[in-house]
């Protein structure tokens, strides 16, 4: 079974700064993959190049086994990946349904051979998506009503509105109560038992030990772990550099 | 709660308010109404008067599209505006019995063709570098026209106005004034129509956070050249009967700062969000010019033009529409 | 010698002079936005306030126009400071800049022009100093006095500023602020107060410059326009934030421009800059030396 992403050596420098170095990572179809290391390790940086808001210097990356390196973010994302910022950035003069009504518009009605969703369709599919994150009462407020917490359940309701094959959550869980946390995990898992691969990328270890099949970290812009969870997180080499003594 | 701007409120699945084609329609009746009421004013400056701020709502309007649905702000009305002004002096050099809606759309097409190139090369940078193209572009058009001596380079043309106007009898201008009447109906349709639809929506994501609509699938660079495009060819289209208007054009007048610092001004100062703004702006911003051009002289009107643009700007960022929308709350 | 080869020499000459001029009216730019990221459009409104200051100081007090400017330069400082203040209110506090910021400045441009051309009225303007005539004679080359008292103006205030900027504790912590805002909050500095002193500094500029432009040429209120196109395609094709970048820029196009006037006629220069500022964007965004 082929990779569904593959990122090859991918390395990514800011003037003198190198952000990331030598990044191998592959991720199979339906897999559930955690991705973890200290903040200004690279994590975003890399998601930022596997998705094209940035361009990697070196190295490539592969979805589904064509190269990705050409494309444009909006591209990327109609091809199936999609994103939560780290930090939300909602459109601030639309409400949230409206917000969420982008990706459909524009990833989930422009791939061929979709069906096009229209009018009350779409208002639905905004209301059943705010749903699953627990905003469907504040569908017609706007971003800046919003907590920031509610805001990160934004970020991942739009995320998911694209429809993705393959979906990264960034930090969606910072700031989230122990209750609300074991929504977001729910709601990730029964994504990903309907099909979507997701690479969780979190601080809250219980919520990445509890997810992932598999757990990768990135310490200064290397991997340094890539493998079982219960293994990765007895790597010394790991211990040493995020999780602690 | 009816948020200030959440277009949400009164967008359900079935958008209530007119469809597109009943709205046209109501615009059409509008116009037509209009028209009627400043030909039983029975004075010919009623005409010419009316021409201009029909002309700033079809140039607001315009500028709005790129400026208030996408957030791009274009600096560079005049040249646009110019660009559709002097095709209609070569088209008139080179063949005068075209009809004029005729030159009208060869001055769209014009202006929106150099709208799509200066676009393609700016819009993919930041949008302060677009800005500053279009700023430096209406010197270089400036500049170009000057010295083209087949539209009359720095001494200007002149252009003979037919005495009756075509269809409708009168004088010319009132054949003018409807051309502009009809611009203003496919303009604020346009407009409106962008607004309902999908487009809309990825220019409103274009302007609240860029990279995150790009994630979210928006084609930005696309999106931008077609509100580039359509943007630069109303203005193009606004310019058009221009030399006709006045009947002598010449550089310093069709490149009048004056039309930049209106179009911008008028929507800012109505109000961005939506198709009304940039009307209101035009009549009460043009109404208070007319008055104090009269009253005061015409030099002071411009400056209060701008005061009032860089007052609105800091302390009333929505407009005047939205110092209602945020009064009725 | 050759006479054509004479004409482009001179040409060359005179464009390296106009480099210099070009330096000291796009300096103030350089820095509110290569470093503060300010599109202050309005930059060349206030250089013309300067060359109206040297006007009144030269025609009606009798004194040497550089003079003039520099004598109300604190003036010209405090009034960048109260323009900062205002825009960091209105539009930087509130993180809704472009649009809006953009059109506040340009509404300044617009309603400087307009209220110096109420003011002064629509006439050229030029000032007298022992200057503003003859030539410099090297030889095979004429140096224009005219031309080359605005480039030694250039080339001291970038002198100064770039010493200002790297040797004191000032100029250090604006160019900590053009890099990195968040680190300067974090060493308990405050960037605005930092921003609000190098926008001062960069109005102040502005005086001096006025100063050169109304002994290079006769002046207007509306020539203003025709600089904001040079000015900004010297920052982008320098590469923002690099003084040296900016000053190589600019001499860069003043020999372009001037060959241009030479040998194709003076009324095409103003869209030279143009055309640099579309190649540089095309081809090469961050500029020559640009971060």
């Amino acid at each position: 079974m082929s990779a569904l992403l593959h990122v090859e050596k991918v390395g990514k420098r800011f003037g003198g700064f190198v952000a990331l170095q030598d990044i191998d990572l592959e991720v199979q179809p339906g897999e559930r993959l955690g991705l973890i290391g200290p903040n200004g390790s690279g994590k975003s940086t890399l998601v930022n190049c596997i998705c094209g808001t940035l361009r990697n210097e070196q190295g490539s990356v592969r979805f589904d086994g064509a190269a990705m390196d050409a494309l444009t973010a909006h591209q990327r994302t109609r091809l199936g990946l999609a994103r939560s910022f780290q930090l939300p950035r909602p459109f601030g003069s639309l409400s949230l349904a409206e917000n969420l009504r982008i990706p459909i518009l524009y990833a989930v009605n422009a791939r061929s051979g979709r069906r096009h969703l229209s009018g009350p369709a779409i208002e639905e599919r905004c209301r059943e998506l705010l749903r699953q994150v627990g905003l469907a009462e504040k569908a017609h407020r706007l971003p800046r009503d919003l907590t920031q917490i509610e805001m990160r359940k934004l970020e991942l309701a739009r995320a998911m509105a694209a429809e993705p094959r393959l979906l990264i959550a960034d930090e969606s869980m910072a700031g989230l109560s122990h209750a609300e946390v074991d929504e977001i995990i729910a709601l990730l898992i029964r994504l990903n038992g309907e099909g979507v691969t997701v690479i969780m990328i979190e601080h809250i270890m219980r919520a990445v030990m509890e997810f992932s099949q598999r757990l990768a970290v990135l310490v200064a812009g290397r991997k340094i772990a890539d493998g079982n969870p219960r293994d990765v997180v007895r790597d010394p080499e790991v211990v040493r550099a995020y999780l602690g003594e | 709660m009816a948020s200030l701007v959440a277009k949400d409120a009164g967008k359900a699945a079935a958008q209530p308010g007119l469809g597109n084609v009943a709205f046209i329609a109501a615009l059409i009746v509008a116009a037509v109404a209009i028209f009627g009421v400043t030909r039983s004013i029975g004075n010919s400056y009623a005409f010419f008067a009316a021409y201009v701020v029909v002309q700033y709502i079809v140039l607001g309007t315009a500028w709005n599209i790129l400026g208030g649905y996408t957030g791009y702000v274009n600096f560079g009305i005049t040249a646009f505006f110019a660009i559709g002004a002097y095709s209609s002096v070569v088209l008139y050099k080179l063949a005068p019995w075209l009809p004029l809606p005729v030159m009208v759309a060869v001055g769209g097409v014009f202006a929106a063709l150099v709208g799509l190139g200066t676009g393609y090369l700016t819009l993919r940078l930041r949008g302060v570098f677009f800005s500053i193209a279009t700023l430096a572009l209406a010197v270089v058009v400036q500049t170009l026209i000057t010295n083209w001596d087949f539209v009359g380079g720095a001494r200007g043309a002149y252009v003979l106005r037919p005495r009756l106007a075509p269809l409708i009898g009168g004088d010319y201008i009132q054949y003018l004034y409807l051309l502009m009447l009809g611009l203003g109906v496919i303009v604020l349709a346009t407009a409106r129509a962008i607004e309902r639809s999908a487009l809309g929506y990825g220019f409103a994501a274009i302007r609240d956070d860029e990279a995150a609509a790009e994630a979210s699938g928006v084609p930005t660079l696309r999106l931008k050249l077609i509100a580039t495009a359509l943007s630069g060819g109303f203005m193009g289209m606004a310019g058009a009967p221009l030399p006709y208007y006045v009947t002598y054009l010449d550089p310093s007048s069709g490149f009048s700062l004056n039309y930049a610092v209106n179009a911008i001004a008028m929507p800012l100062i109505g109000g961005t969000s939506n198709w009304v703004g940039p009307i209101i702006g035009a009549v009460v911003v043009g109404g208070l010019q007319q008055y104090i051009s009269v009253t005061i002289s015409s030099a002071i009107n411009v400056l209060i033009t701008g005061l009032l643009l860089v007052i609105f700007v800091i302390l009333a960022p929505q407009g005047i529409v939205g110092l209602f929308l945020r009064k009725k709350r | 010698m050759d006479a054509s080869a004479g004409l482009l020499i001179n040409a060359v000459v005179s464009g390296l002079l106009l480099g210099g001029f070009y330096a000291a009216v796009s300096i103030g730019v350089a820095i509110s936005f290569g470093m503060l990221d300010i599109v202050n459009i309005a930059h060349p409104a206030f250089i013309l306030l300067g060359c109206y200051v040297a006007f009144i100081g030269n025609t009606v007090f009798g004194i040497d126009p550089i003079l003039a400017t520099v004598i109300t330069l604190p003036a010209f400082y405090v009034l960048g400071m109260l323009a900062y203040q205002v825009y960091y209110v209105a539009f930087e506090r509130r993180d809704d800049q472009s649009l809006r910021g953009l059109s506040f400045f340009f509404g300044i441009l617009f309603i400087a022009e307009v209220g110096l051309g109420l003011v002064f009225g629509v006439d050229y303007r030029s000032v007298q100093a022992w200057y503003t005539e003859g030539n410099l004679n090297l030889g095979v080359v004429d140096l224009p006095w005219r031309l080359l008292v605005p480039f030694l103006v250039g080339m001291v205030m970038v002198a100064a500023l770039q010493v200002f900027l790297s040797r004191t504790f000032i100029g250090r912590a604006i160019q900590a602020v053009a890099q990195d805002q968040q680190a300067l909050r974090l060493m308990a500095a405050n960037p605005a107060r930092i921003k609000r002193i190098a926008f001062g500094l960069s109005f102040a500029t502005a005086a001096l410059a006025g100063a050169a432009m109304i002994i290079i040429q006769p002046v207007e209120p509306s020539i203003g326009r025709e600089y904001i196109g040079r000015i900004f395609a010297i920052c982008v094709l320098g590469g923002l934030g690099s003084f040296p970048g900016m000053v190589i820029a600019a001499v860069t196009l003043g020999i372009v421009e001037s060959l241009t006037s030479t040998f194709f006629g003076p009324s095409w220069a103003p869209a030279v800059a143009f055309g640099v500022l579309l190649l540089t964007l095309a081809v090469r965004p961050s500029g020559i030396l640009g971060r």
